[in-house]
């Protein structure tokens, strides 16, 4: 990972001069394999996209972040406090949805909610206030009182939302949050997860392998390939620094067009009798170029306006990373 | 109660005390083991041997019952260790049903369902959760048998006077120890079961054949070896063995065996228990083991390697 990588792009998330999650040389390994390979880093986002190809290691992260593995050397720290020393209460802090199916049986869905906001350190009553208050959010409320047994997947999904947020936790990682879901109750996930993201009261760590989910959610990504941690960026920012590009379809004399903008400093190319591709400089808005074209006296016809999406953010780290051995 | 609140909040208002988290587990437990009526009958129905002990040691001091009665109460069964003890050995026997009814199934549940994440994830350790899960057989076996059998204990000593309590006081600790013993042991033994076998009729007969099997197995040694050794193998023996050291009424020596040869004793071998140091350092090494297999299982995520 490149050292601007590493420097921490949002410093208004949190509202401190620490990081949420700051990664410190953290590397796993199971049965001597290397898993996690020496990950450094500050995460400062409201909602942080966990990004990579199957067997990258983001689960990996996770579960060692909530302490389920013990780091094989390095260390991490969530809100300063270190995974190693202060795990429980770092588990205070946080909420957990897990990628499979996690469930107690035979337990209705508000007594589910409840034991686990218990589990959680909430008094009874409160934990019994506090598991109808998540269920009405997550949409679940008509639905309570139902055995978990009868819950449809898309159900199931919503139920685990809400015994990772009873609590009231100011971390909450959502692993694969969407998987299994038809596109209605897909967009109502994305949809909350929004809502907790621009509530402020909690940070979000989002693990997915879709890059829709992520963009949609997401401010900040990092993106693990092979163990290692290839990309850290500010998605807004990545694409401000991202070069626009233009294709323009016009009428008229180009020769003067062209030379105008040149002058802005933009690249231009002619492919053709009455089609255009310039790559803009950031300083340059579009608007500016109706101006030249007006000055000119050419029309533009037809304008397509192209930024780097996550896609081709993700395409370029898993082409570029320096994963593997 | 704030059900129409739709807007995620933090919760900053008080926190239960770190130290009774375990106790959450059985408390949600029990509101499903007692929606089985067969169990909640069963439950009823261990306490039938505290109430008829009770009576008896009522009848002990009743003159006029005892006149009524017309037969000796105090001569034919006199209130003493080995009464107690005879009601430790009662009602631990029905505890071991009834652990063999809740105790299987309340850790392979959370396997098979992939719950143990949802525990791990919270400020909630391992050991919160087998103590939590092993205080369900416990809190209810305790109800059956040490808390009634000191209430016998206290009835004996309020009908008999202070002077019985005084001479007597370290029968309430054999009652108690006594039981504990059998009910950690129970509990460690179900709990690694249901760690184990995820069917739940087949952890039953598992923990069924943990006790009953490896007595044949003892009494097989027993009969080659001419000893008694082979009870270290033997955990119905080895808890009668601690039940009965704890009582005053362990005795090593058990039987002999005599070999003759033309009407003349050739060989003479005298049956001897193991020690009672040995019994309670075997039962520990069960519960030791019982904790490893549990160690094993009772993880977040099983790392296939």
């Amino acid at each position: 990972m490149t050292d601007s990588a590493v420097a921490a792009i949002n410093p208004h998330a949190n509202g401190g001069s620490s990081g949420v999650i700051t990664l410190d040389n953290l590397s796993v390994s199971f049965g001597g394999r290397p898993i996690l390979k020496d990950l450094r880093g500050e995460l400062r986002g409201r909602a942080i996209g966990l990004l990579g190809p199957n067997g990258a290691g983001k689960t990996t992260l996770i579960h060692t972040l909530l302490g389920f593995h013990p780091p094989s050397s390095g260390t991490a720290r969530i809100f300063d406090r270190d995974i190693r020393g202060d795990a429980s209460q770092i588990k205070s802090l946080i909420g957990y949805m897990p990628e499979r199916d996690s469930f107690i049986s035979k337990m209705s869905c508000i007594h589910f909610v409840r034991f686990m906001a218990e589990l959680s350190g909430l008094p009874g009553s409160a934990a019994l206030e506090r598991a109808h208050e998540a269920l009405f959010f997550v949409g679940l409320g008509e639905a309570r009182y139902r055995n978990l047994d009868t819950f449809s997947l898309g159900m199931k999904q919503l139920a685990k939302l809400a015994q990772a947020i009873v609590h009231g936790p100011r971390l909450i990682f959502l692993d694969e949050p969407t998987n299994g879901l038809d596109p209605p109750a897909r967009l109502r996930m994305i949809k909350m997860i929004r809502e907790i993201r621009d509530s402020g009261q909690a940070n979000i760590v989002l693990s997915s392998h879709l890059l829709r989910d992520v963009e949609e959610c997401c401010e900040e990504i990092v993106i693990l390939k092979d163990g290692r941690l290839v990309v850290y960026c500010n998605l807004e920012e990545e694409r401000k620094a991202n070069k626009k590009f233009l294709m323009l379809e016009t009428r008229g004399d180009l020769k003067e067009f062209v030379e105008a903008v040149n002058q802005l400093g933009c690249e231009c190319a002619v492919t053709s009798d009455h089609r255009l591709k310039i790559i803009l400089q950031e300083s340059t808005e579009i608007r500016d170029l109706y101006q030249l074209a007006s000055k000119s006296q050419i029309q533009i016809r037809r304008l397509s306006y192209k930024r780097d999406s996550l896609e081709d953010i993700f395409l370029k780290a898993m082409e570029n990373g320096h994963g593997g051995s | 109660m704030a059900v129409l609140e739709r807007a995620y909040k933090q919760y900053q208002g008080p926190q239960s005390p770190l130290w009774s988290r375990f106790l959450i587990i059985p408390r949600h437990a029990y509101r499903d083991v007692f929606r089985s009526k067969i169990f909640t009958g069963f439950f009823a129905l261990s306490f039938i041997w505290p109430l008829v002990c009770a009576i008896l040691i009522y009848l002990h001091h009743n003159i006029e019952a005892i006149a009524a009665l017309r037969i000796d109460v105090r001569a034919l069964l006199p209130i003493d260790a080995g009464f107690f003890q005879v009601y430790v050995i009662v009602q631990g026997t029905i505890g071991f049903f009834l652990a063999m009814l809740v105790g299987p199934t309340q850790v392979s549940r959370d396997l098979t369902n992939n719950a143990l994440p949802l525990y791990l994830c919270r400020p909630f350790s391992r050991s919160e959760y087998v103590a939590g899960k092993m205080s369900i057989v416990v809190i209810l076996l305790s109800a059956i048998t040490w808390v009634p059998g000191l209430l016998l204990f206290l009835l004996q000593s309020y009908l008999e006077g202070w002077s019985w309590f005084r001479d007597n006081a370290w029968m309430a600790s054999a009652i108690f120890l006594g039981s504990l013993v059998w009910i950690v042991l129970l509990a460690l033994m179900s709990q690694a079961i249901s760690a184990w076998v995820k069917w739940r009729m087949a952890a039953r007969a598992a923990l069924l054949g943990v006790f009953f099997i490896p007595t044949v197995f003892a009494e097989v040694i027993n009969g080659i070896f001419q000893t008694r050794w082979g009870h270290i193998f033997d955990l119905r023996a080895l808890i009668g063995n601690v039940w009965a050291g704890l009582f005053g009424t362990f005795v090593r020596q058990t039987g002999q065996v005599e070999e003759f040869r033309n009407g003349r004793v050739i060989r003479e071998v005298i049956m001897t228990e193991p020690p009672l140091w040995a019994s309670w350092f075997m039962l520990f090494l069960i519960c030791a083991f019982c904790l490893w297999l549990l160690s094993r299982k009772v993880k977040a995520y099983e790392v296939v390697k």
